[in-house]
């Protein structure tokens, strides 16, 4: 297993309380190949966001984050190039989503009150906390367990797959 | 200390004596059950698998085929089938939505744990299953392992006390609890006390289905006389399975009394269920353009028979359409052999195949902007039946049923024939 930098600094994008996977990933999109699926993360919530978004950016949730189906979000924010999610708390679905999909995902109560939009986050996975490089303000979030973090290293739980022998991955798009 | 049902049966699978709270634990999982999303995106053939005969794949979300990306998929899941034997394949003909099937055919027995791509998996936990949804790429992951991990979630137990009125569904109790209580993040649930024997299968099912609308991890009920005469009717033969029980001094994060007598329906308003709802007696009279019945929640045959009940011998109010989809292919033939489906078909509804389509807005039964639907399928959030400038309210096939006929969100007390 590679060694992963658990540090990741990156521009900030923020969302509400209990945004569900129906406004991630709505059902219209689930019919359109994925990075067509992609552009349409937040439809009705901050139309055009998916235009905005860089890859390496960060995306700062409230609370219930993710509520909702099993539809695979998190390969979506991946294809955006979501370096991180952060919530105030996640729904639990949706944080093994985001960790099998190779998605670091971190609950950080209070971070949703400490950013704002184009601010920059700094944050440790492994050792649990997350900051506002702006503000100084400085959190301390569940660090994940080293199983989790190995799934992470692997770049997903499908990648850990093929490297243990059970499937041939095609190449990622 | 004492365990609760799913502290249990996670135990158990991992091998273990006992298991806390906040402990991460491996299990060896029972049942892996497929759906046909699961190959119509991201599906790579595995190299190997764990065990052929704890699989099982039923067509349900997208059936029969509404698109090519999904007749594709359909392809796929008919050749690993093949290829890795797979005899437990649910094909359109004998499909039905995830959690019907399970429930028909005894995937989910009591104390084991199953595993499957739908959010509303925690359906099973009806019948003593520790059963949860997890993505694709997890479930791919059991496929292929036959374990995977969970952390062990502080449980909220409900208390049921008192007789369950008649006019009062599952549909009824479990959007009472929602309105009540809110959201169960990072918990699981478990349900039972003195009054819970009054409570049908059908019912337990459909309140263990809804804990992913409170966002809970695990769903259980009791293997109680109820659900063990239910599942010897349902799967004859020998129960080789062991019930998992909680312990009297199992720790609970929160205990909730609930007199089951006092409630009468309830009804959702558009959005979310949590902290939502709202006696019928209480809520707007708004006009409806869309009432839906059906899903894993509420297409049962004892669903059917309700709506049927309520709109025999009635029509449907002008300028409203009223769908009704069987939770199965089985619930389809049973229900037409008992004459539901004629009734309803003869008040004005509209019987659809088993699938998930409507509940999930992916092919048909969509709705325009500016509509309003009375569902009594899983979720009522924005966007989620179509236009997400409609308004989605939730409520029992029952109240579904009596609305269709007046066209307002209607007490069924008041239609009851």
């Amino acid at each position: 297993m590679e060694l992963m930098d658990t540090q990741i600094t990156g521009r900030v994008w923020t969302v509400g309380d209990a945004v569900s996977t129906d406004a991630m990933y709505p059902a219209f999109a689930m019919q359109l190949p994925l990075p067509e699926a992609a552009r349409h993360v937040f439809y009705q919530l901050r139309p055009g966001w998916t235009e905005q978004v860089r890859p390496g950016d960060i995306v700062v949730a409230g609370r219930n984050f993710g509520l909702g189906s099993s539809r695979p979000v998190a390969e979506l924010f991946r294809l955006l190039g979501v370096a991180a999610l952060v919530a105030e708390e996640f729904n639990s679905l949706f944080l093994r989503n985001a960790i099998n999909h190779g998605l670091p995902a971190l609950t950080a109560p209070g971070a949703r009150a400490a950013f704002t939009d184009g601010d920059t986050a700094r944050l440790d996975l492994a050792e649990g906390w997350i900051e506002n490089t702006g503000t100084g303000t400085r959190l301390s979030a569940g660090a994940l367990p080293p199983m989790v973090l190995g799934i992470l290293a692997a770049g997903g739980i499908l990648p850990k797959l093929a490297h243990e022998g059970y499937l041939r991955l095609p190449a990622r798009t | 200390m004492g365990m609760t049902v799913i502290e249990r049966i996670l135990a158990r699978r991992a091998g273990l004596a006992e298991v806390t709270v906040g402990q991460t634990v491996v299990c060896e999982v029972d049942m892996t059950v497929l759906i046909d999303l699961q190959f119509a995106t991201m599906w790579t053939p595995p190299l190997r698998i764990s065990d052929p005969d704890r699989v099982a794949i039923v067509m349900d979300h997208a059936v029969p085929a509404p698109t090519v990306g999904d007749a594709a998929g359909g392809v796929k899941a008919r050749e690993f089938a093949r290829e890795f034997g797979v005899s437990r394949f649910y094909d359109v003909g004998r499909h039905g939505i995830c959690h019907q099937v399970i429930a028909e055919n005894g995937l989910a027995r009591p104390g084991e744990l199953l595993a499957c791509t739908d959010s509303h998996t925690c359906a099973a936990g009806a019948y003593n299953t520790a059963a949860r949804g997890l993505g694709p790429a997890e479930v791919y992951a059991i496929l292929c392992t036959g374990t995977t991990w969970f952390q062990i979630a502080p449980t909220i137990r409900y208390e049921f006390t008192g007789t369950r009125p008649d006019t009062v569904s599952g549909k009824d109790i479990f959007l009472h609890l929602a309105g009540t209580y809110g959201d169960a993040t990072n918990h699981n649930l478990e349900y039972g006390g003195p009054g819970l024997a009054s409570v049908p299968m059908h019912d337990r099912r459909t309140i263990a289905t809804q804990g992913a609308e409170v966002s809970a991890d695990f769903s259980t009920f009791p293997a109680d006389e109820v659900c063990r005469s239910f599942i010897a009717r349902q799967t004859p033969g020998a129960a080789d399975w062991t019930a998992a029980d909680p312990d009297p001094d199992a720790a609970y994060a929160d205990v909730r009394t609930v007199d089951l007598s006092a409630l009468e329906p309830q009804v959702a308003r558009p959005g979310s269920v949590s902290r939502n709802s709202l006696p019928v007696s209480a809520i707007e009279r708004r006009r409806v353009d869309q009432c839906f019945i059906g899903s894993c929640a509420n297409g049962q045959l004892e669903d059917l028979a309700i709506a049927a009940a309520v709109v025999s011998g009635r029509r449907v109010a002008d300028g409203v359409r009223l769908l009704v989809t069987p939770a199965s292919q089985a619930v389809y033939r049973e229900a037409m052999r008992a004459g539901y489906l004629q009734t309803l078909a003869d008040a004005g509804a509209v019987i659809t195949n088993s699938t998930c389509g409507a509940c999930f807005g992916y092919h048909m039964g969509l709705l325009g902007p500016g509509e309003v639907c009375l569902t009594s399928s899983t979720r009522n959030f924005t966007g989620r039946m179509g236009s997400p400038e409609a308004e989605i309210y939730m409520a029992s096939p029952a109240t579904v049923a009596a609305s269709a006929l007046t066209g307002r969100i209607t007490d069924p007390r008041s239609e009851w024939n």
